[in-house]
């Protein structure tokens, strides 16, 4: 921690919601004066790009299903299907998971190897208990008559649904490598690199299950 | 079940000498190149310094001959159909329906994403490091897989030559056409999963590019000091990033639909066809613009270079570049007006259509008043830039014509429509990328291409293509629809004839660029470019030798003007000697090569091939491989290798001397 | 410590790569920010978790209170929709800000401006497209269907 940092602290909002630079003026700053950015830098921005093409990716789905919301070809709707206590207990598995994913971002910064690994254990295990619930409800749903070739309205729910469970479960592989590769090479500064891209990806996750347990689940239940 | 899935020996197509000789041909070239490296033991140094190689210009280099190869075989598709158009009068012509229908697939799958793509992206590669005055990408091993990516797109459309069939649906497969009832073929499977490893591999370059433009500049170089040609790359990467994953998900509902029976654009249980126009055409609008922002920012390159004058209305440029990169996002509706939308919402799209032309008008016009009053060198790159201005004004004057819902109406999917979109991607993208390619070949090669034959190819190129398509537009007014196998009315049959005999002269254009660069080849001591500055050129990507050093710059440049080399040479001029002095060097960390993205593409190969026949284990076992890969890659100890001091010090003097030479020269004078 | 491959010579950089030691000290002075990197605003730990333990209460007031909307009669009807999404975004902003350490500084301006064109691109999507098929299926319904209605 610098010097300069802590003096110019004193007084100010500490999350810097709608606040200038505290120094360095616009010219250090993303207008590109201060030369080619650090590694760091380019590797989190790169990332940060790529969950934004996500989302993207994301919203295509989320637009198809709200365009197929109604072609029930005679099926069932959301009131039929959703159980909310299932959704709430995926819903608090995975901010858990985010939340413990947070605190192994600090035991990184901490370099404390036992708490990295077991934040990342608690963190993998509640997004395998996620995916767990969500194959169950698939199952259950196909089950009983409404699975995703039944109708245009459940192709779209299970591939909206079904394609953030595919990610979550790409996460935690990459969760089990990150796990690795700290316990083989330790905080060396490029594996630092991935664990940040890992936690921007696993905390990208749980907003796009904002969107949908709220814009598929609840809302759904709501509006029948 | 079958052990190889769907895949018999039927799928060779044994019973049609058409495709079965001409992929025979393929394969028999491919083999004797093969063959040849092997005898010559050019195998080892392709592999150290080209295939494995994660260097920026390299990259770029590799892409630019995949476009150049893939724009033979899609010409070949263009003849074809010319051919079959101009003797189709009330008879079959060569080629059957199902023959036909592929042949016009192909071309615009491969024209759109395996030569326009491709060129561009390979010539931001090329240049886009260099004029930011750095040393890499972002991410150089991101950027091999993504070329490797591409590389294996373009080898499924092409394996669906000699195994299986391609697509009958057109570049764009509508449903219900392209699903499972009425296309059982491994066609569209084939169109799909070569465009998902491509697109995988053209969203990591998008990514790979916004990262670099917006955090690898040299130091002092403003967002307002950044080369057209860095703005343009920004705008269609930013495109690129938020496009390229619709198309991502469109295809994979498609895919859902015909492997595992879902129901998103079907016919029966509520699926609706229309939502996938909507959806592809929601990537496909902005990815005209991916193609063309680019080409605009070649053109801003080689106009002032060759006026020998700064670009007029610079600020202006990027405010019109940004506008058409967010526009471009309000307008995908204009291609399917006929699709009964109602007036409101044909109306908002029809309008936000013409709005986009103005800022490309305020494009035009700052090229032209970039070369008013300049002293202007009409070499070959100039020359293709002249032809673009007054082709595409037409061809986008067709567009805003097409962008009118009334007139759509009775427009939609003619030849009038055809010849619009070829009128913009041949004299828009396709020459941009000729002029650019031109214009940066000595910076890639070292040496300068041919002018004489390069502006016979461009006068050739210039005519044959208005002779090819100014028939089109005529026809599409006459009611000629596109993609038509035979027709009736023997009144078109003169116009088709012109236009075959159009696709000649592009014929003899096409043979005399590959003349060219033979020529150039041969002669290439003759043309060598000694100072890395052949054109009297304005950016950075001059400041340094031609071919760059792997480093491209002993030390990073300092940016203070708008337009760096020229500043820094204006000073030297007038001094009469470098206003540097030598540097102090140091070694210098760059990324190691790596074999990552080839053996990437290598497995992608393998799970694209054995999903659309089914090959079910296979596509583990490619799936399996490709992890590998990634684990191998992550667990490496060493990426960066130190170029030693005495090495940049000796690249570097040897370029400081020449331009030293230069620049005394040029003071005399 | 490997070298900085792109710029070894500047002495600013220099620096900045033995501060880069220390990772927690995320964002340095004069430099852009990325999100998700813990910042140097927080010295402790302490108050690392502190923030992160506000962002999970935060998270999950809101996402109770979008459960409980449903069942219970805490909101007049009708807006009750109008509410769950109000929750969800207010909830996204939450996690930005207390996950992802996202600001509107400067130095973030760049981490901003994409999300906002990600935003933008998303809305554009999922609008636009409600918008044109609500019309298309309107005008496109097979007679059958109308008649339906009408009937």
């Amino acid at each position: 921690m610098s010097a300069p940092s802590s003096a110019l602290r004193v007084g100010r909002d500490p999350y810097h919601v709608g606040h200038g630079a505290e120094t360095g003026g616009p010219e250090f700053t993303g207008h590109g004066g201060g030369g080619p950015a650090p590694k760091r830098i380019v590797v989190g921005y790169g990332f940060w790009i790529f969950i934004l093409s996500d989302v993207v990716m994301f919203s295509a789905f989320f637009a198809t299903y709200a365009v197929l919301l109604n072609a029930r070809a005679g099926g069932p709707g959301p009131r039929e299907l959703f159980d909310l206590h299932l959704t709430a207990i995926e819903t608090a598995c995975l901010l858990l998971s985010s939340f413990t994913c947070g605190l192994a971002s600090m035991a990184v910064g901490a370099r404390s190897l036992i708490w990295t690994e077991a934040a990342l254990l608690l963190t993998g295990l509640l997004g395998a208990t996620f995916i767990g619930i969500e194959i169950s409800e698939f199952a259950r749903l196909t089950a009983r008559g409404a699975g995703p070739t039944h109708s245009a309205f459940l192709s779209a729910l299970f591939t909206l649904v079904g394609c953030h469970g595919v990610h979550v479960s790409c996460g935690i592989l990459w969760l089990g490598t990150m796990m690795a590769q700290f316990a083989a090479k330790g905080f060396r500064e490029n594996i630092r690199h991935r664990y940040l891209c890992f936690s921007l990806f696993w905390h990208a996750l749980d907003i796009i299950w904002i969107g949908i347990f709220s814009g598929v689940y609840v809302i759904g239940v709501v509006t029948g | 079940m079958h052990l190889l899935g769907k895949l018999t020996w039927q799928a060779i197509p044994f019973d049609q000498p058409l495709p079965l000789i001409s992929g025979a041909a393929v394969i028999v070239v491919a083999l004797a190149v093969l063959v040849w490296l092997l005898l010559k033991g050019h195998v080892p140094y392709l592999w150290r310094e080209w295939i494995t190689s994660v260097d920026h210009k390299r990259i770029g280099v590799m892409y630019c001959i995949l476009a150049a190869v893939m724009l033979l075989r899609g010409f070949i598709d263009a003849i074809m159909m010319r051919v079959q158009q101009a003797l189709a009068l009330h008879g079959a012509g060569f080629l059957p329906p199902s023959h036909f229908d592929q042949v016009f697939s192909a071309h615009g799958t491969i024209m759109i994403f395996f030569v326009a793509m491709p060129f561009v992206i390979g010539l931001m590669n090329l240049v886009v490091p260099l004029q930011l005055g750095v040393r890499d990408v972002a991410f150089p091993t991101l950027n091999s897989v993504s070329f490797w990516l591409t590389a294996a797109g373009a080898l499924l459309v092409n394996l669906s030559l000699v195994v299986g069939e391609f697509a009958r649906t057109g570049w764009l497969p509508y449903p219900p056409l392209s699903e499972l009832q009425y296309s059982p073929g491994v066609g569209v499977d084939y169109y799909c999963w070569a465009l998902q490893i491509s697109g995988i591999g053209t969203l990591m370059t998008g990514i790979n590019f916004v990262t670099t433009i917006l955090k690898l500049r040299a130091p002092g170089m403003h967002y307002t000091r950044m080369p057209m040609f860095c703005w343009t790359a920004l705008a269609s990467n930013l495109l690129i990033v938020a496009a390229f994953p619709i198309l991502t998900a469109t295809l994979a509902m498609l895919l859902l639909d015909r492997y595992v029976g879902f129901h998103f654009f079907t016919d029966t249980a509520g699926g609706n066809s229309m939502m996938f126009m909507n959806l592809i055409w929601a990537w496909g609008h902005p990815e005209v613009y991916i193609l063309v922002l680019p080409a605009f920012g070649i053109y801003s390159e080689v106009v002032p270079t060759f006026s020998s004058k700064p670009l007029f209305g610079y600020r202006s440029m990027i405010y019109a570049t940004m506008a058409i990169c967010l526009i471009s996002f309000m307008v995908w509706l204009h291609h399917f007006f006929t699709m009964c939308a109602g007036g409101d919402v044909n109306g908002f799209f029809g309008i936000m259509s013409m709005i986009i032309a103005v800022p490309t008008g305020v494009k035009i016009f700052n090229w032209l008043f970039t070369m008013y009053g300049g002293t202007v060198r009409f070499t070959s790159p100039l020359l293709w830039s002249i032809g673009f201005i007054v082709s595409f004004a037409i061809g986008g004057m067709t567009g805003v014509l097409l962008a009118v819902p009334p007139a759509d109406f009775q427009l939609h999917n003619s030849l009038f429509l055809v010849a619009h979109f070829h009128n913009v991607i041949i004299t828009g993208v396709l020459f941009a990328a000729f002029a650019g390619s031109t214009y940066w070949f000595p910076k890639a090669f070292g040496f300068v291409l041919d002018e004489r034959l390069g502006k016979w190819a461009f006068w050739l190129w210039l005519i044959g293509f208005w002779v090819a398509w100014a028939p089109g537009y005529a026809l599409g007014l006459e009611g000629m629809t596109r993609r038509l196998q035979h027709y009736d009315r023997a009144d078109w049959q003169p116009m088709l004839l012109v236009a075959a005999a159009g696709v000649l002269i592009l014929l003899v254009a096409i043979l005399l660029q590959i003349a060219q660069l033979v020529v150039s080849i041969r002669s290439r001591e003759k043309r060598r470019d000694v100072t890395g500055d052949p054109w009297d050129g304005r950016n950075l990507e001059w400041a340094t030798a031609s071919p760059p050093p792997p480093f491209n710059f002993a030390v990073l440049p300092n940016v203070s003007d708008q337009e760096p080399y020229w500043d820094m040479k204006l000073r030297a001029r007038e001094a009469g000697q470098l206003q540097t002095s030598e540097p102090h060097y140091e070694p210098i960390a760059m990324p190691r090569n790596s074999p990552t993205g080839f053996v990437c593409a290598f497995f992608s190969v393998i799970t694209g091939f054995s999903l659309i026949w089914h090959i079910w284990w296979l596509v583990i076992v490619g799936l399996a491989g490709a992890y590998a890969t990634f684990v191998v890659f992550a667990w490496r100890d060493h990426d960066e290798a130190l170029i030693p001091a005495e090495e940049v010090a000796r690249l570097d003097r040897a370029n400081r001397t020449a331009r030293s030479a230069a620049v005394q020269r040029q003071a005399v004078t | 410590m490997s070298m900085d491959p792109t710029s070894p010579d500047r002495p600013r950089r220099e620096a900045a790569s033995s501060r880069e030691e220390a990772f927690d000290a995320g964002s340095r002075i004069g430099e852009d920010r990325i999100p998700g990197a813990p910042s140097h605003e927080l010295p402790s730990l302490g108050a690392e978790l502190r923030r992160y333990v506000l962002g999970l209460v935060l998270s999950v007031l809101l996402t109770a209170a979008a459960f409980l909307s449903v069942g219970t009669h805490l909101i007049y009807g009708p807006g009750i929709v109008m509410a769950i999404v109000v929750f969800g975004l207010a909830q996204v902003g939450i996690h930005l800000v207390f996950f992802l350490h996202l600001t509107t500084a400067p130095d973030n301006a760049n981490n901003a401006l994409a999300l906002a064109f990600g935003f933008l691109i998303v809305c554009l999507i999922v609008f636009g497209s409600i918008w044109i098929m609500f019309h298309m299926n309107h005008n496109m319904m097979p007679a059958r269907q109308l008649m339906d209605m009408q009937g």
